[in-house]
């Protein structure tokens, strides 16, 4: 051992003072180390031009009734769906209960002539099928997906194949008659 | 005393190893977001942004700014948005391989008066108007120096040799400068009634100019006092401790 | 001696790996001497820069493009979208003043005191290599923004090389990976600036090693005789670590938060234009000695040996100096002569900020003289001639006797 440790303080309160000051410093230190820390982790955090682009805004005046378009937002494809009345009544009678995935249609279109959902099989990440003219759309006739051979029906909930749940919907809101802003 | 000497000739090396000033003595102007509590003048800051936009735009890009920026200096959203639509964008290319164009949205840059420096050359007779993002840190005497610049345009002294298209400016280092004077009384008509002075135009766009150069100043200094008072107590209470600890070694 | 841990569980992994022994015994109650003063702060001030440095880089790298053509691009969306990027930058670049500015005191502490003298002469060699490899740490990641200053900076540098005769060409070309500095030259000095701090970690442990060896010397340059003339380094020193800490942060943060461009030049905010050289190109401050000495000797290779030179003869410095005392306390000459040597590094610094025309030429070969004539003459000389004071018998007894300022601690 090295030289003289601290001694015991001599009385109660000076030990009670001394203890306050280190517990003090300690708290004010420990505050100092939380907030010099969190710019270092904050940083890694999306930065303003990611956070920027992280809405988009789709004008839908063009999207004709029966066509399906793409929108990409925060990197990822984005289903529009103008819902004919004939894929929307299908969408309707079917037996929610029933469903791998329950979930009404008017949960999953608020606006029954637009369907909105993220285009990415909830099974293991793929692209459905169905987008385009001439694609395969499956059984239930909304999406298939090529991969490991899941189907979605005209409100994009699973029917068949191995995928667990709905194609996500996205956060989105109505501005106006024509102006959807996803995100 | 040798300590002071050593701390004295230190204080002296310090601004000169930073870079010693070239060319005339830039005034002083003082600006509000100067010192310790310095801030925007946001007003300020939009009529420079109109000084920008109607006069320097033509032949300055303002590269590291986009049109969201623009709220920071207290545009709305919706105003910015405007902006930014009047703006006609490459995008592209589409399914076919084609670029297209498109009205711009608050997520692009500002727009380029000229697609590449040879094409600003070509323009300028060979001279290269210089982006202006920067421009108030990449010159000594910052936006003091803009600011004199901008007021500094006279007519030359007798026996000066001006070359060819160049234009007398007392303050560019050198004094002679490609750059004609930009600014003449109403160039701009300020939409919050300003009179549009040379000076007051000159004043107005070296704030902003400082603002596209420094975004973040405000945080900086909001940010500095706190922590500088933070840690003021911290040292005070690591002081204590130490005090207090070696008390019984004396 | 071994160490008991308190609890089960820190026994069980100090029976396997005796973590907690070394700690308490390198760190708690390892003995050192009571007498030191404030300038012994400061190689715990470098440890800290070099941390800082490390946590801001390797953040700072997550965003940065060593890319020619997007190098300074990376840093303004640094410096405007990355959440505090501002911050980090400007802690980084300022962190690098502090860390060259705290150790420049810590290695004049160590010329006052004699801590170079035996037995720590390769406590002082690590030192030095530390010192070598900071500074090319420092060279490197002064090109990385891409600004006019960091491109002509790097080729003037990268340029001394060729002073090499026979292959000094060949060498610059495989340095540069091309005919001029340019994109590979980015590259590699972005790899290389994210790998030399963590060698620099490696030499100060085992810098911190060798110092453990013989631990600290002190303001009286005499041998601790036993446990009286020491005291643990818990808390002792820890505190006392602390509260230099606080003075350290409160400058740092007074620059990065108030003057955070101070002391870099503003021509290095205009991105690199490998057309147009700058009218004057300067070094950061904490180089600005040796570009001095550099150009104060018109030859070519003489004044690249002169400046290399200029570090090296540090390594010869505990057989320079000749006296067999060590602190400058009790040497009445040395004491006086080291202030020529601290303004001689500050005017060779003022040389070196300013274009080598007019009366700098002259003050810098002078100054560059001096330095050389300082060690290589005055040194050797002084310690053969000097009358040295008497030497305490240790370093409690002028405490205990008088309790008057000959060796207290301050």
């Amino acid at each position: 051992m090295a030289g003289t440790a601290p001694t015991v303080g001599h009385g109660g309160e000076d030990e009670t003072r001394r203890d306050f000051l280190y517990l003090a410093t300690g708290a004010v230190a420990v505050v100092g180390t939380a907030a010099a820390v969190w710019p270092l982790i904050d940083s890694m955090n999306p930065s303003a031009d990611v956070l920027a682009a992280s809405s988009t805004e789709v004008d839908l005046e063009p999207v004709a009734l029966g066509q399906r378009i793409t929108v990409v937002w925060r990197g990822k494809p984005i289903f529009i769906d103008h819902r004919p009345e004939a894929e929307i009544a299908k969408a309707r009678a079917v037996d929610v209960a029933s469903l791998r995935d329950p979930a009404t249609d008017e949960q999953r279109a608020p606006r029954p002539e637009w369907l909105i959902v993220i285009g990415i099989c909830t099974h293991l990440g793929c692209i459905p099928l169905g987008q385009k003219e001439g694609d395969p759309r499956g059984d239930w006739g909304g999406w298939f997906c090529p991969c490991h051979g899941s189907h979605y029906d005209t409100a994009a909930r699973i029917r068949k194949g191995p995928a667990p749940k709905n194609l996500y919907l996205p956060p989105y809101a109505f501005k106006g008659k024509t102006v959807v802003k996803i995100g | 005393m040798k300590r002071l000497m050593l701390a004295a000739a230190l204080a002296i090396l310090v601004p000169t190893a930073a870079g010693a000033a070239e060319g005339p003595a830039i005034p002083a102007h003082g600006w509000p977001s100067d010192g310790l509590f310095g801030r925007f003048d946001k007003t300020a800051l939009q009529r420079g942004f109109q000084v920008y936009e109607q006069v320097c735009s033509a032949c300055h890009s303002l590269k590291y700014i986009y049109f969201r920026n623009l709220t920071e200096i207290g545009l709305s959203t919706d105003q910015a948005k405007a902006i930014a639509a009047e703006d006609e964008v490459e995008d592209g290319p589409d399914d076919q391989g084609e670029m297209f164009t498109r009205p711009g949205k608050l997520s692009d840059p500002l727009p380029r008066p000229f697609p590449n420096p040879q094409a600003a050359r070509a323009a300028n007779n060979g001279a290269l108007p210089p982006d202006l993002s920067l421009i108030t840190v990449a010159r000594e005497g910052g936006a003091d120096y803009v600011y004199a610049l901008l007021t500094g345009f006279e007519e030359p002294p007798e026996g000066f040799a001006l070359g060819d298209g160049m234009n007398y400016n007392r303050y560019f280092p050198g004094h002679q400068i490609a750059m004609p004077p930009p600014l003449f009384p109403d160039a701009v008509t300020y939409t919050d009634g300003t009179p549009a002075t040379v000076e007051q135009m000159a004043a107005d766009v070296a704030q902003f100019l400082n603002w596209t150069a420094e975004p973040r100043l405000e945080d900086r200094k909001r940010i500095g006092i706190k922590t500088f008072l933070f840690l003021l107590v911290l040292a005070g209470l690591f002081f204590a401790c130490k005090r207090k600890v070696w008390a019984k070694a004396h | 001696m071994s160490y008991t841990p308190g609890n089960p569980v820190t026994r069980w992994i100090e029976y396997r790996l005796p973590i907690f022994g070394f700690v308490h015994h390198q760190l708690v109650d390892y003995p050192t001497p009571r007498n030191l003063n404030y300038w012994w702060n400061f190689g715990s001030l470098a440890g800290i820069a070099l941390v800082i440095q490390i946590a801001t880089g390797v953040v700072l790298a997550m965003h940065y493009s060593a890319d020619s053509n997007l190098a300074f691009d990376s840093i303004q969306q640094i410096m405007r979208n990355v959440n505090y990027g501002w911050l980090l930058r400007y802690i980084h670049l300022n962190g690098s003043s502090m860390f060259f500015a705290v150790v420049y005191i810590h290695i004049f502490r160590g010329l006052y005191y004699g801590s170079y003298k035996t037995p720590r002469e390769l406590l002082w060699w690590l030192g030095l290599i530390i010192l070598l490899l900071m500074m090319a740490t420092a060279f490197m990641g002064y090109v990385l923004p891409w600004g006019q200053l960091s491109y002509w900076a790097a080729t003037v540098i990268t340029n001394l090389f060729t002073a090499i005769p026979l292959v000094g060409d060949a060498i610059t070309q495989w340095l540069w990976g091309g005919f001029v500095v340019g994109d590979p030259t980015l590259k590699r000095f972005f790899s290389l600036h994210y790998l030399l701090p963590f060698v620099i970690v490696g030499v100060v442990f085992v810098h911190l090693w060798a110092l453990h060896v013989h631990k600290s010397n002190n303001p009286l340059g005499i041998d601790t005789k036993g446990p009286k003339d020491t005291l643990p380094f818990h808390p002792y020193y820890t505190v006392k670590d602390l509260a230099g800490l606080g003075v350290f942060l409160l400058i740092f943060a007074a620059i990065v938060f108030f003057a955070p461009e101070a002391l870099v030049a503003t021509i290095n905010n205009e991105p690199a234009n490998p057309l147009l050289t700058p009218p004057h190109i300067v070094p950061e401050w904490y180089f600005l000695a040796f570009y001095a000495i550099l150009r104060a000797i018109p030859n070519k290779l003489l004044g690249v040996m002169a400046m290399f030179g200029s570090i090296l003869i540090l390594f010869a410095l505990p057989w320079l100096d000749t006296s067999p005392v060590r602190s400058a306390k009790f040497r009445p000459i040395y004491k006086q002569v080291f202030w020529l040597l601290v303004i001689d590094a500050a005017v060779l610094t003022w040389v070196g900020a300013n274009p080598p025309m007019g009366k700098f030429v002259l003050i810098g070969r002078l100054a560059t003289a001096y330095y050389f004539l300082h060690l290589v003459v005055l040194m050797p000389l002084i310690g053969w001639f000097e009358r040295p004071r008497p030497l305490p018998e240790s370093i409690t007894t002028p405490v205990l006797k008088e309790g008057a300022a000959a060796g207290g601690a301050s």
